[in-house]
């Protein structure tokens, strides 16, 4: 895994620099190069990772090196809060005009995510904040623009103005009456995709926002993008005078260093993130699990340093060795859960893990809830059913749930994770992954999970 | 900037001092295209008609807007290396950095990168090479000759055999140009006389179908359909059967577009995958990954774990036109083996074109000055 080397790598170097009194540009060098590395493999760009490093540098020299934290952390830690800072934070939502409709509109290069997204912000709106909500359905050129758009709207009980026959721009005007005259709360204007070099298209955005007046124009990045998002987000800024990022299809394994060439170019904060293809995957923007993310060793360091002083090694290969035949029991499955407890609270140590599906806050707290729930079930078991949780029928079911005041679902739901825990373990066992972990390395058995 | 802009600056400026070939001609013509997507687009909606875009096939696409492929000279291109070795008289470390900045930009990628650079100084050195401009050649050899392989076809068309239709599979992430590159590559063959089907096995998106079934109504293609949220295995199967029971030479199918680390839908994929291995065991089979230019380092793990479910014949690299290098196509020939085979050039019916692996270096290695 690429954040394992960069860990090692890292400790390679904290070795160097531990008992040199402060941070020099000498002794930092082959760090801040190792980071230049993950910013760049992660899509920040080239630009962008230059002028950034050389910040951090002109912030770190001169620190005085805590006898307590190693320099390596210290420089990490002025890294990651300086992309915090950068991507920004609590300027995240919409300002919703008092006593005129809100009109924004979503631009973007071509199968950036706009007229999902439209329908995303429609539901978000309408749902949870009870906005009265219409779209504009302005892209003209591409085929079926306007039906994708209609059949989303259908969903979440929308309505569409479109005309056949009508521009871009008469389109987003004639919305605009419909707004103002049947007070809507909120307009969503979707346009079509185009590239920043397009002169006639370009040019057609700064004719609907003559015309409109939108108080919003949010510009799609794809959370994939690569080098180029900062041309491309720098240009559209210049030509349209954006308002915001949203950022799309970050529910990929990608690193999305594109979120920090954008906000380094543009000074623009990302308002939403989308994490799905569904109308509710949209999510607000965290800007320290971004730059955990774009740095792609989750907080890495100091999660190993947690990991390495709360779980016996030797143990958890035991563990593993017994699950591979077949004897994984209900105890090894509670070492785990302790062990995992033991590393603070769940949700934290998750997010500290690069690569991780999208789970969200709530799911989290179901999943630390779950685990509590299985220790106390357990308690109230006998050795014998927890090492042959085969011989767990009705009868030891209701008496285990009587000791410990939970129901019979309860077990059943552990049971079920038990043998899904047990296949796991198994299954890391043979790709030789993360043995410490068990059934938890990185993933959760689908129950947890959602999709 | 883009291969065609790149190009086409670069041949303006030689207007007078050459000769304009035929080739350079189309290419400002695609350009001027592109311009007019406004009007185009607009004609066709209002018109839709259909005998007229047949008309214009017949005039505007037996040009070959990429002449020959690979073979090519690569001396053709040199001059235009100047302007960049211009500045300096004689390399030196900062020209090396600045080559690194040129090919990290075009998304290539750090490790690939180092690894070309390094073997650029290495050989520079050996070969006591100190001109800018036999720098960037050599440069553009390696990358060359990383490329190519000697015993793989040069023929990047889809393979046609004697009997059986030939099914493509289209494959990639959500928003690429999948949809919009079948219709290209539907197009293109039509004109090349083969009767072809398009499977619309998108069942998931909203207005999928309608956005392909639009396509294949301007280009006068079968297409097979199936209903919303059908198992799009179905869809396949019932294509499939068509193809086989009319005689069709090509079947091209659409797929959803989907996040590569989304198990459950990668193993859809393999499963469609494996119906046509089924069905069709005599027939030619081609799966195209389709990549976008803007796509990042990601773009190698798509690769991978596409090629995984379903085997890839080829990618094609969409979005061209745009300032995007796709340098990443690069890192997954390198680490995969897989080759471009089209290259995506625009949102029109005729913007797509056979990959020629020189002009795609040149444009990647030249466009700083
Ligand atoms: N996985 C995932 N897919 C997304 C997300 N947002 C959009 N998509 C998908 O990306 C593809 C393109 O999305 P669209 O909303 O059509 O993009 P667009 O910018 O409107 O595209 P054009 O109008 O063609 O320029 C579709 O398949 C969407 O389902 C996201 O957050 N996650
Ligand atoms: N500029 C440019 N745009 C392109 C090109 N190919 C496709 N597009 C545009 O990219 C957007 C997405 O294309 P689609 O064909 O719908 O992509 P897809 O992969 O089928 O998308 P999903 O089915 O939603 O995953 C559309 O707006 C296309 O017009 C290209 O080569 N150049
Ligand atoms: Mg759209
Ligand atoms: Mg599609």
């Amino acid at each position: 895994m690429a954040f394992e080397n960069l860990t090692e790598k890292f400790q390679r170097i904290f070795k160097k620099l531990t008992g040199q009194g402060t941070l020099s540009e000498r002794n930092m060098q082959e760090m801040l190069d190792e980071i230049k590395v993950a910013l760049l493999e992660a899509d920040v760009n080239y630009k962008v990772v230059k002028d950034f490093l050389n910040d951090v540098k002109q912030k770190a020299i001169g620190q005085e090196v805590l006898t307590k934290v190693n320099p390596s952390q210290m420089i990490t830690k002025i890294v990651y809060d300086e992309i915090v800072e950068l991507l920004g934070s609590n300027k995240t939502e919409i300002n919703y005009n008092k006593n005129k409709p809100t009109i924004i509109m979503l631009v973007g290069l071509q199968g950036s995510g706009k007229t999902t997204t439209a329908a995303k912000l429609a539901y978000l709106m309408k749902n949870k904040l009870n906005k009265k909500v219409m779209f504009a359905a302005c892209d003209i050129y591409r085929p079926a623009a306007v039906e994708q758009l209609k059949v989303l709207a259908k969903q979440i009980n929308v309505p569409v103005i479109h005309e056949e026959g009508l521009s871009a721009v008469d389109i987003a005007k004639k919305a605009k009456e419909v707004v103002y005259n049947e007070h809507y709360d909120v307009l969503i204007i979707d346009t079509a995709g185009r590239l920043q070099i397009d002169e006639a298209l370009m040019n057609e955005l700064n004719q609907i926002k003559k015309e409109v007046n939108p108080d919003e124009t949010l510009l799609l990045v794809d959370a994939m993008a690569g080098q180029n998002a900062s041309e491309v987000a720098s240009t559209f800024n210049e030509k349209v005078a954006l308002t915001g990022v949203i950022m799309s299809k970050l529910d990929g394994d990608t690193k999305g260093g594109a979120a920090l060439s954008v906000a380094k170019l543009t000074g623009l904060y990302i308002k939403f993130v989308g994490t799905g293809e569904k109308i509710s995957d949209l999510d607000i923007f965290y800007p320290d699990r971004m730059a955990s993310r774009i740095l792609g060793m989750g907080d890495v360091v100091s999660f190993v340093e947690k990991v390495k002083d709360t779980i016996d090694e030797r143990e958890a290969k035991k563990q593993a060795m017994r699950a591979l035949k077949g004897q994984f029991t209900l105890d090894d499955m509670l070492k785990q859960l302790k062990q995992i407890q033991k590393l603070g609270s769940l949700g934290g140590v998750l997010s500290m893990l690069p690569g991780m599906p999208k789970i969200n806050d709530e799911q989290k707290q179901r999943v630390e809830n779950e685990m509590k729930n299985f220790e106390i079930i357990m308690d109230s078991m006998t050795l014998e059913e927890r090492a042959y949780p085969e011989i767990l029928k009705n009868s030891r079911k209701v008496r285990i749930a009587k000791g410990c005041g939970k129901t019979a679902a309860d077990i059943n739901r552990m049971l079920k994770y038990y043998d899904q825990a047990k296949m796991m373990m198994k299954q890391f066992k043979n790709k030789g992954g993360f043995g410490g972990f068990g059934g938890f390395g990185g993933k959760f058995p689908p129950n947890f999970g959602g999709r | 900037m883009g291969l065609i802009k790149f190009l086409k600056e670069k041949f303006s400026k030689k207007k007078e001092e050459k000769e304009l070939t035929k080739q350079e001609n189309n290419i400002s013509e695609v350009n001027e295209q592109n311009d007019s997507k406004l009007e185009e687009n607009n004609n066709i909606k209002k018109e839709e008609d259909l005998n007229k875009l047949n008309d214009n096939k017949n005039s505007d696409f037996d040009l070959k807007k990429y002449d020959k492929g690979l073979e090519k000279s690569r001396k053709s291109f040199a001059d235009k290396l100047k302007s960049l070795s211009k500045k300096y008289k004689k390399v030196n470390q900062e020209y090396f950095d600045n080559l690194e900045e040129v090919l990290i930009e075009a998304d290539v990628g750090v490790k690939l990168t180092l690894d070309v650079i390094q073997e650029l100084l290495e050989k520079s050195k050996k070969e006591k090479l100190e001109d800018p401009e036999e720098i960037n050649e050599l440069l553009i050899d390696i990358l060359f000759l990383k490329y190519v392989k000697e015993n793989e076809d040069k023929n990047l068309e889809l393979k046609f055999g004697s009997k059986n239709p030939t099914i493509c599979l289209i494959v990639g992430v959500n928003g690429v140009g999948k949809t919009t590159s079948i219709a290209k590559l539907a197009y293109r063959y039509i004109k090349q006389n083969k009767k072809v089907l398009i499977v619309a096995a998108d069942t998931f998106r909203a207005a999928a179908v309608d956005q392909l079934e639009i396509w294949a109504k301007r280009i006068n293609c079968d297409i097979v359909t199936g209903l919303n949220n059908q198992d799009p295995a179905s869809v396949l199967y019932k294509g499939l059967e068509k193809a086989k029971n009319e005689n069709y030479d090509l079947v091209i199918i659409d797929t959803a577009g989907r996040l590569q680390n989304k198990v459950n839908l990668m193993n859809e994929l393999s499963k469609m995958s494996k119906v046509i291995n089924k069905l069709s065991p005599d027939s030619i089979k081609e799966t195209l990954l389709i990549i976008d230019a803007t796509t990042g380092q990601n773009g190698v793990l798509q690769a991978k774990s596409f090629y995984e479910a379903t085997g890839l014949t080829g990618i094609i690299i969409t979005k061209m036109d745009g300032t995007s290098k796709g340098g990443i196509i690069l890192s997954i020939r390198d680490e995969l083996g897989i080759p471009v085979r089209f290259i995506g050039l625009g949102e029109k019916i005729d913007d797509l074109e056979l990959f020629d692996l020189e002009k795609y270096l040149y444009s990647l290695c030249i466009n700083k000055d």
